[in-house]
């Protein structure tokens, strides 16, 4: 419908198809951000919720559980109390009942909110918002698009995630309560109601990344073929800026993992309400629990690759641009990218050491998972390399770079350490795993998150966001995620199993040698809820630069990939003509040359050209 | 409404489209692989299969067999349709089409009546997991099926309406890739499940 190469006229778009019904990639690309923020919140209020529990699983929950007195002699003090008495009065008593009697949470509601807390964070925020955002907004002017080549499915592939959010969010208020079986979903806990008493909760669980899914694999094919296909004159495969390789591997390994979810969804799905037995033992020609977990974790460790692979991309576009220096190896980090890749198909059973394996398979799983370590190794060396006497600019996107090498080394060891499998057989199912995925998810794919956000909101919004709010937000959450999460190491290797809610209970401390872990408890707690509190910080800023924020030029950090070629704010079709494509994406101080930096859409020996 | 990026597009290989259903299909191999992984972990995993609760239930290999070279032929005559297309044969195209989505929705019929006998027999969804994965995965398969006579069919009105040419049948082009991958998932299915 539009000629080509002449963009420039803005036809007249109502409302409803530019910012609802959009196909334009970047407006597709700032709803998914949004709706990962929104997601974001909820994933972060549920995780506040059962941080409580565990530092007091006692008492009632401040501001929305009852006074002691209201306890005690049933007097109504405070705001809280008031608002029971009413629910008390109303239908809904037996829901309190059952989650939260006298506002203390029982065991039954702490399933739930750990296990809707992962799953909201793994497939509702990191994904939708590295994958889906990221993705939308820097494939096509990374590679010097108009758009991606399904623009219709694109659109698609955001209402049906849309769709995913509701029907998951649906799943809190219906009678039994939201699945409660982990975000890995093990057999039998969810393939049977009897176990867990969530009935709805669980078929909506899996209904719902049912529907995810749907939306990852159009978003993979849309990414995929435009990848392939769609990229300016002149860049080549090996001239594309990593952040472009990583979404491009993430997207078929999204395309070939997901389905394997899909399938087992399926089975579980029936289970559920047809009457099969595939994941239930039974005398009558029953089938296999740890079915579930091979055809889960046959997804699931691609899936951890795919929440950390655009994080990696990330941090390798923001490490060149503040150091001024070339990326050190770029085709080592390519290579790496594969590798990992590659490697996170034969690795699934380091999740199930515990389970029950023959032993030369667990010699198997531990080796090639232990390999894995090869290529992340190579990944960070390049990245200290890249930093090793660079003009290094402490901006705020490149303090959240420097947090996401030093967060991810961290966590990656304690990968090394789990790989073992007799180590494992120790800290499976410990406060240790906890430590080690959120030093990757959290420290690794979210800083990556943030100091993207902060580093494209320019070409985005056309503005900057505060730097002195982004700064206290950066050093606020750096240290409050390192109490929340450092210590979790010494509860696990102590002892203290996840998926407990209460940890002083007195069959737990017999296991834990009768070690207390209260103090230590509680002050996670505190550190998680600074941690919470500092993400306001972040959301605030988002929508107040939005319109407030000081406002930013075509090129502010100086970058030389492709979407800086593009005018602020960028129009519809991007580009006024396709750049042309003449050199790598990190060309900065090279020697001999002027400027520190050289644009990729710059010809040899001409004067630098600022796009159009 | 797609914006026009032939200015690049020209350069490749593979149209959109084209890459599109292919990258697509990568997919739905691995959704089979998920199933067919899970039939043959219950298979191996049984010393004897049918389990001895299900002795007596026999599966219509003859019919089933049958069923098998009508979809095969299917494909072949889908892939006339392409060459016809090619050569501009919008006639043949029709021709080739409308016996091409005939083959399919016999097919469907023919397994939909084994289904009815079988459920008849006593062999149920939930059967263990013998009934169930025979069920799962084989309606799996006849879904796409479905799905493809749907998309074919769609196909046919497209060329009804003469909407393709020698020059013009990427439409034809991507159902046809679609369809070869559905027929030629079927012999798989149908060793693993009705003879082994
Ligand atoms: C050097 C790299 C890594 C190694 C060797 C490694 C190893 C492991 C092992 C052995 C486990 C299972 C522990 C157990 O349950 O007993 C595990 C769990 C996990 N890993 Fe990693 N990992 C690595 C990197 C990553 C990355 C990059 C991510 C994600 C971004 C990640 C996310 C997870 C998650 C989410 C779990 C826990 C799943 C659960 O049980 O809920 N890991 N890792
Ligand atoms: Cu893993």
């Amino acid at each position: 419908m539009h000629d080509n190469g002449h963009t420039e006229h803005h036809h007249e778009e109502s409302f409803i198809s530019k910012y609802i019904f959009s196909l334009d990639h970047k407006t597709i690309g700032k709803q998914f951000l949004i709706y990962g923020l929104i997601m974001f919140f909820l994933g972060g209020g549920l995780a506040l919720l059962f941080r409580w529990k565990l530092a007091y699983p006692e008492k009632p929950l401040p501001i929305i559980g009852v006074s002691q007195q209201y306890m005690d002699d049933g007097e109504v003090v405070t705001g809280a109390d008031r608002m029971w008495e009413r629910i008390y009065e109303s239908e809904k008593e037996e829901w309190i009942e059952v989650n939260m009697p006298a506002g203390v949470m029982t065991d039954a509601f702490y399933n739930m909110l750990f296990t809707m807390h992962a799953t909201i964070m793994v497939f509702f925020v990191v994904v939708p918002i590295l994958v889906g955002a990221f993705g939308n907004f820097l494939i096509p002017l990374m590679i010097g698009t108009r758009d991606m080549a399904f623009p219709v499915l694109n659109m698609l592939s955001f209402w049906l995630a849309v769709l995913a959010a509701v029907l998951m969010t649906v799943g809190f208020f219906v009678p039994g309560g939201h699945a409660a079986a982990g975000w890995t979903g093990y057999a039998p806990l969810s393939a049977d109601p009897q176990w867990t008493g969530v009935g709805w909760g669980q078929n909506l669980w899996a209904i719902s990344l049912l529907i995810q899914g749907f939306s990852s694999l159009v978003g993979s094919i849309n990414y995929i073929t435009t990848v392939i296909n769609m990229r300016a004159p002149g860049m080549t495969f090996f001239r594309m800026p990593l952040v472009i390789w990583s979404l491009f591997i993430v997207a078929i390994l999204l395309l070939l993992a997901f389905p394997v979810l899909s399938s087992a969804l399926a089975l579980l799905i029936f289970d559920r309400l047809a009457g099969t037995t595939f994941f239930t033992a039974t005398a009558e020609g029953g089938g296999d629990p740890l079915l579930w977990q091979h055809l889960f974790w046959f997804f699931g460790h691609p899936e951890v690759y795919i929440l950390i692979l655009p994080g990696m991309g990330i941090a390798s576009e923001l490490i060149p641009v503040f150091s001024r220096k070339p990326i050190f190896g770029y085709r080592s980090m390519v290579y790496a990218m594969i590798a990992i890749a590659f490697l996170g198909w034969i690795v699934w059973g380091h999740h199930m050491f515990q389970s029950g394996m023959r032993d030369d398979l667990g010699s198997i799983f531990m080796t090639t998972t232990i390999l894995i370590a090869v290529p992340s190794a190579i990944k960070t060396f390049n990245w200290l390399g890249t930093m090793f006497r660079g003009s290094i600019r402490f901006t705020t996107p490149m303090l959240h770079g420097i947090a996401f090498v030093s967060m991810f080394v961290i966590g990656g060891l304690s990968g090394i350490y789990m790989a073992n499998t007799p180590v494992d057989i120790y800290i499976h199912d410990t406060y240790f795993i906890v430590a080690h995925i959120h030093y990757v998810v959290f420290g690794g794919s979210l800083f990556a998150i943030f100091g993207g956000i902060i580093f494209w909101f320019p070409k985005m919004y056309g503005r900057y966001m505060n730097d002195v709010l982004s700064k206290i937000h950066f050093w606020l959450t750096f240290i409050a995620f390192n109490c929340t999460f450092f210590p979790m190491h010494i509860l696990g290797v102590g002892g203290h199993r996840r998926r407990i809610s209460n940890p002083m209970a007195e069959a737990v401390e017999i296991i834990t040698q009768e070690q207390s872990f209260e103090d230590m408890n509680i002050f996670i707690t505190m550190s998680a809820f600074t941690l919470g509190f500092a993400q306001l910080i972040l959301v605030f800023n988002f929508f107040w630069s939005m319109y407030k924020g000081k406002v930013a030029e075509q090129n502010p950090w100086q970058v030389n990939t492709l979407e800086w070629e593009a005018p602020t704010p960028v129009p519809h079709g991007n580009f006024g003509q396709i750049p042309t494509v003449y050199r790598g994406p990190y060309e900065y101080s090279v020697p001999g040359e002027e400027s520190d930096w050289i644009p990729q859409a710059q010809p040899e020996h001409a004067p630098a050209t600022s796009g159009d | 409404m797609t914006h026009n990026n032939s200015e690049v597009q020209e350069r490749q290989p593979l149209s959109n489209a084209r890459l599109g259903i292919l990258v697509l299909l990568g997919a739905e191999t691995m959704l089979f692989s998920g199933l067919i992984g899970t039939f043959l972990v219950f298979r191996v995993g049984n010393v004897t299969w049918p389990p001895p609760s299900h002795i007596g239930i026999e599966l219509p290999r003859v019919v089933t067999g049958i069923n098998t070279a009508l979809l095969l032929l299917s494909g072949y005559t889908m892939f006339q349709a392409w060459r016809a297309i090619q050569k501009d044969g919008v006639k043949q195209l029709r021709n080739w089409l409308l016996i091409t989505g005939v083959l399919g929705l016999l097919f469907l019929g023919v397994q939909g009546s084994e289904w009815v006998q079988l459920i008849r027999k006593g062999l149920t969804l939930q059967s263990g997991v013998y009934g169930g994965i025979f069920y799962v995965l084989i309606g799996c398969h006849a879904v796409h099926v479905l799905s493809a006579v749907i998309w074919l069919f769609i196909v046919f009105g497209m060329a009804m309406a003469g909407r393709f040419s020698a020059n013009r049948y990427t439409g034809v082009d991507t159902c046809m890739i679609y369809w070869i991958f559905v027929v030629a998932l079927w012999p798989i299915l149908y060793v693993l499940v009705y003879l082994s």
